[in-house]
């Protein structure tokens, strides 16, 4: 027997039943597709933001601060977002480490992006994305943050755009509750990204700045802590700079029998470079072949016994698309290259593309 | 290998191996031009091409909710109208070609997409994309030609079934949609004793059923529905505006390969064609349309039939911007262009398949007694 239905799942039942009807009209579309023209930001939805602001903070580097989709379930300081971008109409997923309070009372969340040479987002980013622009997010993810229990004393390591993660936990006001040391490097005192901010906060006494102008000062290199930071050793410490910069303080750290002290945050993927050819994994079949870099994915497939799907072989019909999980691969056409990093499953034709590096592809 | 026409005058005679691959080349490079350019503005159109017709649609069929006025039944069938038909070609058609599959856009994309037509797109994809395409006009193998039901060829036998063919091809614009799904399946020849009961024909033919189910619950049932006191009227429009895109996409499809001028092919040539022999099939066997940028747009682009056919992935609205430069290039090397308006396409591609309802005039001539060109022999 039953007892008293709550009304919300009722309401729930009334509302999938509208859902369900409103696809009937709608299809081979969902009601959403619909939606998206006038809210694309509405719960429910794929989660989007909007740009509401571009705030320069270098000459290279800037502030986008993005009205998040109602689905936005907030976020840890400390922790990134990844940002999908259409750039040249093609649309191009990164990460970015969130610099704006958590909980901010508007809803608003921030990055900052530095433009690096060549870099295709990082440009477009800074340089010509105008307010109003929608972007595809992703929920906030990343364990670089700051544990329950906050450190007594606390010291970042930090370079060039590596300011971006320990910003968030400072605003959110990690200085009040901590002694907090930051050795910070950038080429030079115009260069720091949050320079006043930081310089302003170290004048109030919120925390103890050491900066390093490499253009005049040269790197900073590990031994050199001994002096600026006395107690490093003793500090919970988090590091986010350049791949050589990391692996240095790892070592170090490492050596001092300290290493469950660091926290580390690297930016860069880890690096896929493309070679002649590599180990092809079909995920779902589990299939492994060794391809060399002249011979398409779907030959190597089929030779490898792997069902393919396929059509023309000649790269016009697309009969043979299938995402490629991670990995690198080369257009046998224009010798271009197309790498993937988990999560982002690009889409390849298989009959154009050969391996150049391993390769993980769904099927 | 070589290029076999049947004709008396072969069109590619005076055209060497060598001609044929610097042909190729120079299609290669207009190709890789558009690829370097494309981008942006592609997206940018096919976005507004899709939210155009979006809000067509919707508002077509709100319109339509009191198609008991007759205004509100003449405005909202023909919105409604437009918006199937750019949904099934200027959207639809191109997206499942992989045209925008740069942008890497999931909801934009050939392996998600999914028309307004009974089709599923899957199977629409392998026998369009895959046969047609790779096949084009090659008689026997390209099943786009007459269908599999009509002979649009000399070289087809005459059978007295073709007598017919005038009215199955009336029938076949009317219900274009349902005649697309039936030779997507391979009706013709999976319905043949033995194959009838193949689990993949099974398959096939379930999410066929699937596909007409949900397309007839939204336009012939639901949306009627809604209508309440216009139930009927509602019910004559979508009818209307289902009837009105079948006849007018069936018009432009023939128009692509039917029409006068256009070359059919023999199976055997095309067994080791080279990417240059492929282009020049291709050239040969299409046709466009002249016209207005509008009529463009609601052919999908398919007035550029012969651009399309080169460069079957290329975003539709290029077509119009190469055709000039891919225009030049069939003048230098002495070939056909063949367009003309759309009633006089239209009516030469009709003409042609009440033409060939009767047996060749001259049976005996135009046999393969001429074996014809051969594009590897130096001209
Ligand atoms: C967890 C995480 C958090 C991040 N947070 C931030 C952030 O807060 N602010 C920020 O500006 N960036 C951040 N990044 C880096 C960001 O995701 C992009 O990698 C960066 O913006 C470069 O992208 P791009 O498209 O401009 O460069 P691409 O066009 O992808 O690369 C161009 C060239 O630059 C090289 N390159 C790629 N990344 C870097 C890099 N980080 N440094 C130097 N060279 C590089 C490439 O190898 C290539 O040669 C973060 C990355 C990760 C993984
Ligand atoms: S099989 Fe045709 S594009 Fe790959």
């Amino acid at each position: 027997m039953t007892t008293t239905v709550p009304r919300r799942s009722q309401k729930a039942s009334f509302r999938d039943r509208l859902l369900r009807l409103a696809e009937t009209v709608t299809t081979p579309l969902l009601p959403e597709d619909y939606l998206d023209l006038v809210a694309p930001l509405r719960a429910g939805g794929a989660l989007r933001g909007r740009i509401v602001e571009v705030r320069p903070e270098t000459p290279d580097a800037a502030t986008l601060v993005i009205q998040p989709g109602r689905g936005w379930r907030g976020h840890t300081p400390g922790q990134y977002v990844r940002l999908g971008v259409d750039v040249d109409g093609v649309r191009q997923w990164r990460a970015y480490s969130l610099t704006s309070v958590a909980g901010a009372a508007d809803g608003r969340i921030a990055v900052t992006v530095k433009a690096i040479p060549d870099g295709k987002v990082s440009n477009h980013l800074v340089r010509r994305t105008r307010p109003g622009t929608i972007v595809q997010l992703d929920q906030a993810q990343g364990d670089f943050v700051l544990p329950e229990a906050t450190p007594a004393r606390v010291l970042f390591l930090t370079a060039g755009s590596g300011i971006t993660p320990v910003m968030g936990m400072l605003r959110t006001g990690l200085h009040t509750r901590a002694d907090v040391v930051l050795v910070h490097s950038a080429p030079a005192a115009g260069d720091v990204i949050f320079g006043l901010e930081l310089r302003a906060l170290a004048g109030q006494g919120g925390l103890r700045l050491v900066e390093r102008h490499t253009d005049t000062d040269g790197l900073l290199g590990v031994h050199e802590l001994d002096d600026l930071v006395p107690d490093h050793a003793e500090r919970e410490t988090w590091a986010c700079g350049p791949v050589g910069m990391l692996d240095a303080v790892e070592e170090h750290w490492t050596s001092r029998g300290v290493a469950e002290r660091l926290h580390t945050e690297r930016f860069r993927p880890t690096v896929i470079s493309p070679g002649e050819g590599g180990t092809l994994t079909f995920t779902r079949s589990g299939a492994t072949v060794e391809a060399d870099g002249a011979t398409p994915i779907l030959d190597a497939g089929e030779n490898a016994g792997v069902l393919m799907p396929s059509g023309c072989r000649m790269g016009i019909c697309y009969g043979c698309v299938l995402p490629l999980r991670q990995g690198a691969v080369r257009d046998l056409r224009t010798g271009d290259l197309t790498t993937a990093v988990p999560g982002d499953g690009v889409l390849i034709q298989t009959c154009v593309s050969a391996a150049a590096g391993t390769c993980d592809i769904e099927l | 290998m070589t290029v076999i026409q049947k004709k008396a005058v072969n069109p590619v005679a005076h055209l060497s191996a060598e001609d044929i691959e610097i042909i190729g080349k120079e299609l290669d490079a207009i190709r890789d031009r558009v690829i370097a350019d494309r981008g942006e503005r592609d997206a940018t159109y096919i976005r507004k091409v899709i939210k155009t017709q979006r809000t067509l649609e919707i508002s077509s069929r709100a319109v339509l909710l009191f198609s008991l006025f007759p205004p509100a039944w003449f405005v909202g069938t023909a919105g409604l109208a437009v918006a199937k038909i750019l949904e099934n070609m200027e959207i639809g058609h191109n997206i499942l070609h992989g045209q925008y599959d740069f942008m890497r856009d999931p909801k934009i994309h050939s392996t998600t997409w999914e028309w307004d037509h009974v089709s599923p797109a899957d199977q629409w994809k392998h026998s369009h994309n895959q046969l047609h395409h790779t096949y084009t006009n090659v008689v026997g193998k390209d099943n786009d030609l007459g269908y599999g039901i009509m002979r649009v060829d000399e070289d087809q036998k005459w059978h007295p079934m073709h007598l017919g063919q005038p009215l199955w091809n009336l029938l076949n614009a009317c219900f274009f949609e349902y005649g697309i799904a039936a030779y997507d399946l391979e009706l013709g020849r999976n319905l043949q004793k033995g194959r009838r009961k193949a689990p993949e024909f099974r398959a096939r033919a379930r999410a066929v059923g699937r596909k007409i189910r949900r397309q007839v619950l939204k336009d012939y049932i639901v949306h009627p529905l809604l209508s309440g006191p216009s139930f009927l009227s509602t019910l004559a429009a979508t009818f209307t505006a289902n009837l009105i895109r079948n006849l007018w996409s069936h018009s432009v499809i023939m128009c692509g390969h039917f029409p006068n001028g256009v070359e059919t092919f023999e199976k055997t040539s095309i067994e080791g064609e080279t990417r240059g022999e492929w282009y020049l099939r291709q050239m040969l066997g299409s046709a466009n349309i002249s016209g207005s940028k509008l009529m463009h747009i609601m052919t999908g682009n398919l007035s550029f039939q012969i651009e399309h056919h080169l460069f079957p992935d290329l975003p539709s609205s290029r077509y119009q911007e190469i055709a000039p430069q891919v225009r030049a290039l069939f003048d230098r090397y002495g070939l056909k262009y063949t367009t003309g308006p759309l009633p006089k396409q239209v009516a030469s591609a009709w003409w042609k398949v009440i033409r060939l309802s009767l047996p060749n005039r001259h049976t005996a001539q135009p046999g393969p007694a001429a074996p014809a060109l051969v594009a590897s022999q130096p001209a």
